[in-house]
């Protein structure tokens, strides 16, 4: 109830997105309270009783102006306020860590890592505290790669390489589902991503990535060598 | 003027074949009464199939992967159990039934048919051929959508919005002819809404009655016109759209299938720039609605008249360049979804000016609880809640997360349900003794009321909190999930709730019906209103008025006028002594 429903955050964004979140909640709430509380009152006082006549009145020039620039000016700040955080989440993404492979199909998520063959189904291993770029394709239809404790959605379109970025500050294993309608099994198409300490993702890396992707991790930032090669969607940085 | 001249003209060829036949005074009828009440019978009807086609989706949520009382004799393979398949071709026609052939020709069809001739003056529609021919096109339409339910492959199963490639390719979905006579069926009811549209717009410039100024026209008429219009622009783009499709489907086109070269985002650019015009098609005619009763039944002059015309003027125009905010994260370049945010936060700017000046309608009035009043007050609160949950989105970055979650289901219901239904339902009470010439019972209208009021809340506020936690839309089955299974008690809430919602409009179709044949004969005038309609017979006539239509001497809401002798003061009755000081 305190945190209002929503799943535990767990990335470095999504303090952001949820101090917005209660932001707009604390102003809705407000304003729902007042616009229902009058509402009832009117609808009390002014019930019919005999011997009462409804006050004759057109409107009031000064009311009007009044409850448009409220309303608007409220919405202006919570559009400048909402801007930064979309930027830096969509528009402007940090210097990598570790770059993922995801391309999603009827119906998984297939994930390669750079240098390396081995395609893992449904699941991700990343280290915890390191900027992990996600390049997101799809081979057949629309899907949405949403991971709920991340604050983290970003649709797969097919004939397009979307990058996008999520930073986790909590080691664990987070589900990783679709959220875009892809067909019949839709429903269960999800994933696993493991967000590992640093040292149990060297470990896992070393096991599971062949020695050529061990080389391209250590040698810092992968995806500068690869030339942004595909559309907009999350503009490629540096 | 030539228009006046042209009326009179067609009153008096129609006066001398007065007497028609069954076919053309019941079916093939050019009368605009008799047209609006087709529509309504016909929106009526595909409720009752949106309505259901809702329950089974809720009960799979529920309780999923079980048998579904009543099914059984329909899924004969399965025993009454929802297949995945099955379920998302429920979701997918319940909302396409319910946003094209239940809302849009109850609000926009049946009750623009039936106010604008009668609240502005005219004898009829401008072209009351094109006028039965657009009803007729509309109801093909809705033959061919019940068509696709009898197919091999079922019914279109790729959501309201048919996301291509999804949608674009008959493998990925399995579904081979739903989804193209999903596409035919939208693509007749695209021109039917056409010849509609057009149709209003004429009437409502060139045949007000003398004296009936833009400026002295109901709201409702108001709201029927800017509706009209959006339908002219918005429409034609889903029928070019759907017709692509449907070429991309079986003409071996690609315009949306990255396959052969198509882009998937073109399907959503053009769906949602009709998208977003449709949600105020669908609301802007129940903001009218409102906006007519609440002055009647709280006896008070409606709160900013102009304030009120031309905060719908300001949506109709900003809700061409709000749509994007639909696409936030589809891959779309996020600049131009930061420019989406901020036009979607303006058009929040006109409804917040509505909602205030309903406020003050009710602001020291006479309020008298009937039933039309009370819809159309529940319409103002629920329309206030679906406005304030659309500012989360509104915020791209909180838009991140419950895009395509609960969240904008409860959202949508909002204020398609709560506004746009309980605004029909409003409407039916309010119109239906002038439109059937008998009074509805006020207890089964109360019941109605109540119980619908009660559990639509119950049913569509608990979705917001499980979208909160993170329930995505159109899944199959919550339980699937592990971070979903703890919230899985309010999914049962929503089903029980659903149902019962279901339950409590048992009272409404016996009210109708039972009105329809055994109400009380309705008065002229049973509200004391005072807009042109109710000064026509109930039902009225053929060409609605006897030999003379009435002239307009002021406003639609002179309520308790100090200087009149009644606290109504209709707007056709001529100004003497005091009461002509004003307009």
């Amino acid at each position: 109830m305190l945190d209002w429903w929503l799943p535990e955050n767990v990335s470095t964004y999504g303090r952001e997105i949820d101090w917005l979140f209660h932001l707009i909640y604390a102003i809705t709430g407000v304003t729902f309270i007042l616009v229902a509380a009058a509402l009832i009152a009117f609808l009390i006082m002014y019930r019919d009783r005999p011997g009462r006549r409804a006050r004759y009145t057109h409107g009031n020039t000064t009311l009007e102006i009044v409850w448009t620039i409220v309303p608007a000016l409220i919405l202006v700040v919570l559009t400048a306020l909402s801007a930064p955080a979309w930027s830096k989440i969509k528009m402007s993404m940090p210097p990598s860590d570790v770059v993922v492979e995801v391309t999603a199909k009827q119906f998984n998520w297939q994930v390669k890592y750079p240098n390396s063959d081995q395609v893992f189904l449904d699941e991700m291993h990343v280290p915890v505290n390191k900027v992990v770029h996600v390049h997101l394709k799809s081979q057949d239809v629309i899907h949405s790669f949403f991971v709920p404790q991340f604050r983290m959605k970003q649709d797969a379109v097919p004939g397009r390489e979307i990058k996008q970025w999520f930073e986790v500050v909590k080691p664990g294993k987070y589900e990783w589902p679709c959220a875009e309608l892809c067909g019949f099994g839709h429903s269960g198409m999800r994933g696993w991503i493991y967000v590992h300490s640093p040292e149990d993702y060297k470990k896992w890396a070393a096991e599971n990535l062949t020695a050529k992707a061990k080389a391209a991790e250590t040698a810092k930032p992968a995806d500068a060598a690869k030339p942004a090669d595909t559309k907009p969607g999350g503009k490629a940085k540096k | 003027m030539s228009a006046h001249a042209a009326t009179a003209h067609t009153a008096h060829t129609a006066h001398e074949h007065h007497e028609t036949g069954f076919v053309r005074t019941y079916i093939f009828s050019t009368d605009h009464k008799m047209i609006a009440r087709q529509f309504l019978f016909l929106g009526l009807f595909m409720m009752i199939l949106g309505g259901l086609l809702a329950l089974i989706v809720r009960w799979q949520l529920a309780w999923p992967e079980t048998a579904i009382p009543g099914m059984g004799r329909i899924l004969r393979e399965t025993g009454g159990i929802l297949e995945p398949s099955t379920y998302n071709m429920a979701f997918t026609m319940h909302a396409t039934i319910m946003i094209f052939f239940v809302i849009m020709p109850i609000l926009a069809g049946a009750f623009g048919n039936f106010c604008i001739p009668l609240m502005i003056g005219a004898r009829d529609m401008a072209f009351p051929f094109l006028n039965m021919l657009s009803f007729w096109t509309t109801f093909t339409a809705g033959l061919i959508m019940l068509s696709g339910f009898f197919v091999e492959g079922g019914h279109a199963a790729a959501g309201w919005t048919s996301y291509a490639p999804l949608s674009a390719v008959a493998q990925y979905t399995g579904v081979n002819w739903g989804q193209n006579l999903w596409c035919i069926s939208l693509f007749v009811m695209g021109v039917g809404s056409m010849m509609g549209s057009i149709n209003y717009i004429t009437t409502i410039v060139n045949m007000r009655a003398p004296g009936m100024h833009l400026f002295r026209m109901p709201l409702v008429v108001w709201s029927l016109f800017i509706t009209a219009i959006l339908l002219l622009l918005a429409l034609p783009v889903l029928t070019s759209a759907v017709a692509m499709l449907l070429f991309d489907r079986t003409l071996g086109t690609s315009w949306f299938a990255p396959s052969g070269g198509g882009e998937p985002l073109l399907w959503q650019h053009l769906f949602w720039y009709f998208g977003h015009p449709e949600v105020y098609i669908l609301i802007l005619p129940a903001m009218g609605i409102a906006s007519e009763i609440l002055p009647v039944f709280a006896r008070k002059p409606i709160f900013g008249y102009h304030a009120m015309a031309f905060s719908m003027i300001a949506i109709a125009f900003l809700s061409w360049v709000v749509y994007g905010h639909h696409m936030f994260v589809s891959g779309m370049s996020p600049a131009l979804g930061m420019a989406f945010t901020v036009t979607t936060m303006i058009i929040a700017v006109p409804s917040a000016i509505k909602t205030f000046n309903w406020l003050g309608t009710l602001w020291g009035g006479r309020i008298q609880f009937t039933v039309p009043m009370l819809n159309a007050i529940a319409f103002v609160s629920m329309f206030v809640i679906g406005g304030l949950s659309g500012i989360f989105m509104a915020s791209t970055p909180v838009d991140i997360y419950i895009q395509d979650t609960y969240f904008i289901v409860a959202h949508i219901h909002y204020v398609v349900f709560g506004g746009s239904i309980f605004g029909a339902f409003a409407a039916i009470y309010y119109w239906f003794p002038k439109m059937f010439g008998r009074m509805t019972n006020g207890v089964l209208g109360h019941l109605h009321f109540w119980g619908t009021f009660i559990f639509f809340n119950a049913t569509f506020f608990p979705m917001h909190i499980i979208g909160v936690g993170g329930q995505m839309r159109r899944i199959y089955n919550p339980m699937q999930y592990e971070f979903l299974q703890h919230q899985q008690h309010w999914n049962v809430f929503i089903t029980y709730s659903a149902l019962l919602l279901g339950v409590s409009q048992i009272p409404f179709v016996i009210n109708f019906f039972w009105s329809l044949f055994a109400g009380p004969k309705a008065p002229l005038n049973p509200w004391n209103a005072n807009t042109l309609e109710w000064t026509a017979p109930s039902p009225p006539p053929h060409l609605n008025w006897g030999d003379r239509i009435p002239t307009v001497y002021r406003g639609p809401y002179e309520y308790s006028d100090p200087d009149a002798r009644e606290d109504f003061l209709p707007q056709n009755q001529p100004p003497v002594g005091a009461g002509a000081r004003r307009h």
